[in-house]
């Protein structure tokens, strides 16, 4: 987050970032993207209203945190720095500067955005369950292919399949890429290259899409914003093949570990393997999303700090909706009792639907826009001395 | 009262012959040789049983826990669980916990095999090979025992049954799963389980197996087959056997925990949404497993290592024998020199004494020849 000067104050904090939308002339240390692309915009609120709490039902609100997750969040969470006069001009009178949150609100909503979200894990952790039971909706691979055998592939294969879900207006473009075959092999070394390499080819497309002479308006964005890497409920500890895979991609995607099937597991052996995991993963030196080291402010990082002492969450994932109490929940029936996927007390499903989704969609996308896909492009860019920019018309080899 | 006697009685004729026709069954004039079952079992009784039961399988997935559920022990308390970077180099290790059991007046010697480190590594090729190893040179060492001399206390340490764990995460067998199984197969008894089934739903439960079971059959693995009923069993007995055999693989839970539930103290786990109850039917196979292995079962887990498994052994062993003696016209050994699979400090203690021996004796033999060319010659 940008903190600027602002011009007017006629903005209270709680709208959110309009920081993000113009800079001041004196700001010394901003940093412009080559190319200026409007953030998405906030949904208008007026100064009483509160925010969303987490446990709102799924209305409108559902993937309404889209619209929080597409600027910084609504009132209490991501509450931008303070903003502040700069110059010491006193307003007179109503100029109307606050309407550019709505008119870049309705901008992005026809627009709508991309999300791309790669899952990992043995097979049969219930990575398809939990990518649908995340968005509501039949999105992962295997939702197309109803009858099909299962197969082992013999090699790790990507499959990318993309579905366009909307909410309250809100059009997303949900990608998700499966990566079957990764770790069901007897020998798994460098299973993780086929991933590594699918990534970097994301980031080569867009780079050569930034590069043309003549780009589009609004380059396709197939780059993994998150990568939700799933380990297996053993109750030790994580498994070599965990440890080298994070080791090797969690500099150049965001990774997210979850607790597959954490039903297996007591309350009690729960906590204690998430503190074990945890302790391995930064004995490994591996920094997990949210990371530490790209945290904005102190705000960022409280909440983040929040966010990672919880991690890994230990989920649970269904498609199933049974009777409980009364009420109709999404869980699964064993014969000693009813688990609920959206219960806090059963598993984690919802803090990491509200994390990922309601309140760091955006962040994941900007993290991996700012940071990951720039180290890749100052790779490129020093390995060969430089840049050519290519027209669109030219069909020879790039000269990257 | 009697009913407890006669009920102890067949127990132990199950444990001790399950297949042999008792001379009660012939009518003939009472001899008396009738009382010997129960003269076996006296001697059985004072002598003790033993059982060598090998547990392998990913970490992770309950081995130890059900292992002290089926033996009411706390075998693993002083264990220390290695962390990822303690695990790197490690390779599968074999560990043995011995453990004396005593139940109404029977004693078991029970041994448990464990396999740490099988399957945990990012390269599994082969994971098997220590296994099978150990469970060779157990053949090995007792096919030296009963070629011996003194066999009077033949230390029997060959391993009775393996059970292999599978995940209930996969959809089925993966490929480790069976290259273990078909390395294993016909060299100890397999009993494939479902670990940590309280993590599927019944359905779930009920598709693994059938997978399980299409895919063992599919790849020719031969796991341990009950064997078929006398037709003089009972029928209580029939119908226990019939849903024994159609519920395998078993899918156990396990428990070091007590818990309360519907009033009593069982072993069990509480989870926020209810209660698992290890030893209930409807909950889990526990109590099926446990009753095979121990209850029913164990007298034929033994007789099939003995009448199959290591006679297999032991005729590939002489084969091989046999056809390197005569490759090599060597002296008639009366000790086998067996090739070993991997070496370990007792064997080649023991083969070095047994060379030294028979350079004694060729010596000696030697002097005896030299003495009596001499005596010729003078």
């Amino acid at each position: 987050m940008r903190t600027a000067s602002i011009i007017a104050t006629a903005v209270p904090n709680e709208i959110g970032l309009i920081e993000a939308c113009f800079y001041s002339p004196d700001m010394s240390e901003s940093i412009i993207p080559p190319e200026v692309r409007p953030k998405p915009a906030v949904p208008a609120k007026p100064p009483h209203v509160v925010a969303p709490s987490p446990t709102a039902p799924h209305g409108p609100q559902g993937l309404g945190g889209l619209g929080g997750g597409m600027g910084y969040g609504g009132v209490a969470d991501r509450a931008p720095g303070s903003g502040h006069l700069g110059g010491g001009s006193t307003l007179l009178g109503y100029i109307g500067i606050d309407t550019i949150i709505e008119q870049m609100r309705k901008k992005t909503m026809k627009a709508g955005f991309d999300f791309n979200i790669m899952i990992v894990g043995q097979s049969g952790l219930g990575k398809s369950t939990l990518v649908n039971t995340l968005f509501k909706s039949q999105v992962s691979r295997w939702s197309s292919a109803w009858g099909s055998e299962f197969k082992l592939p013999k090699t790790v294969e990507i499959k990318a399949v993309s579905h366009v879900i909307e909410e309250g207006g809100v059009k997303m473009k949900l990608t998700v890429i499966d990566t079957p075959g990764f770790g069901d092999q007897i020998n798994n070394e460098n299973c993780w290259e086929p991933i590594s390499k699918y990534i970097n080819e994301q980031y080569e497309k867009f780079l050569k899409e930034e590069v043309n002479i003549a780009r589009k308006k609004r380059i396709p964005d197939t780059r993994v914003h998150c990568c939700l890497y799933f380990i297996s409920p053993t109750g030790h500890s994580l498994r070599q093949l965990d440890i080298e895979f994070m080791k090797h991609l969690s500099r150049m995607v965001n990774i997210v570990p979850v607790i597959a099937k954490s039903d297996t597991m007591t309350p009690d052996e729960k906590n204690e393997f998430k503190q074990r995991v945890r302790k391995e993963l930064e004995v490994c030196g591996i920094e997990f999303y949210p990371q530490k080291e790209f945290d904005d402010d102190m705000e960022d990082k409280n909440e983040n700090d929040k966010i990672r002492e919880a991690m890994p969450f230990a989920v649970v994932g269904s498609d199933k909706e049974y009777q409980v109490n009364g009420k109709r929940v999404l869980g699964r029936k064993t014969a000693w009792g009813v688990i609920e996927v959206e219960n806090p007390n059963h598993c984690e499903f919802a803090l990491l639907r509200d994390f990922l989704i309601r309140t760091h969609l955006q962040d994941l996308k900007e993290i991996t826009h700012n940071i990951h896909y720039e180290t890749y492009r100052a790779k490129r860019l020093n390995e060969n001395g430089g840049l050519h920019p290519i027209s669109a018309n030219d069909t020879q080899e790039s000269n990257l | 009262g009697m009913d407890a006697i006669m009920l102890q009685e067949k127990l132990v004729e199950r444990l001790l012959c399950p297949r042999v026709r008792t001379a009660r069954q012939k009518e003939k004039q009472y001899v008396g040789f009738a009382t010997l079952p129960n003269q076996v079992h006296r001697k059985s009784v004072k002598k003790g049983f033993d059982f060598t039961l090998m547990v392998a399988g990913e970490s992770g997935l309950g081995k130890s826990t059900l292992v002290n559920s089926l033996f009411l022990t706390d075998l693993y308390k002083d264990r220390k669980l290695l962390n990822a970077e303690e695990r790197i180099n490690q390779t599968v290790e074999i560990i043995k916990h011995t453990v004396d059991i005593e139940e109404k007046g029977v004693k078991l010697k029970l041994t448990i095999v464990d396999t740490p480190g099988f399957g945990d590594a990012v390269n599994n090729n082969e994971c098997w090979r220590p296994i099978t190893d150990y469970i060779e040179q157990q053949f090995e060492q007792y096919f030296r025992d009963e070629s011996g001399l003194n066999r009077k206390n033949i230390q029997d340490n060959r391993v009775h049954c393996c059970l292999y764990f599978i995940p209930p995460f996969g959809h089925g067998l993966r490929p480790v799963d069976v290259e273990f199984m078909k390395a294993l197969h016909e060299k100890v008894n397999v009993v494939p389980l479902i670990a940590k089934s309280d993590c599927l739903t019944p359905n779930e439960i009920k598709k693994l197996k059938d997978r399980v079971r299409e895919e063992i059959d599919r790849f020719g693995i031969k796991v341990y087959q009950f064997p078929e009923c006398d037709s003089d069993e009972d029928e209580e007995f029939k119908q226990l056997d019939k849903e024994l055999k159609e519920c395998c693989p078993f899918a156990v839970i396990g428990s070091n925990t007590v818990v309360e539930a519907r009033g009593q103290r069982v072993r069990g786990r509480l989870y926020p949404w209810g209660i698992v109850e290890v030893e209930n039917q409807s909950h889990c196979d526990f109590v099926k497993l446990r009753n095979m292995l121990i209850r029913s079962h164990m007298h034929d887990l033994k007789d099939v290592t003995c009448d199959v498994h290591y006679e297999n052994y032991r005729a590939q062993c002489i084969q091989e024998m046999t056809s390197k003696l005569t490759q090599d016209n060597r002296m008639e050994s009366p000790i086998p020199i067996l090739p070993l699979a991997t070496p370990d400090v007792e064997t080649d203690r023991l083969i070095k004494m047994k060379d030294e021996e028979l350079a004694r004796m060729q010596e000696m033999l030697n002097k005896m020849q030299q003495q009596i060319h001499d005596g010729k010659e003078q």
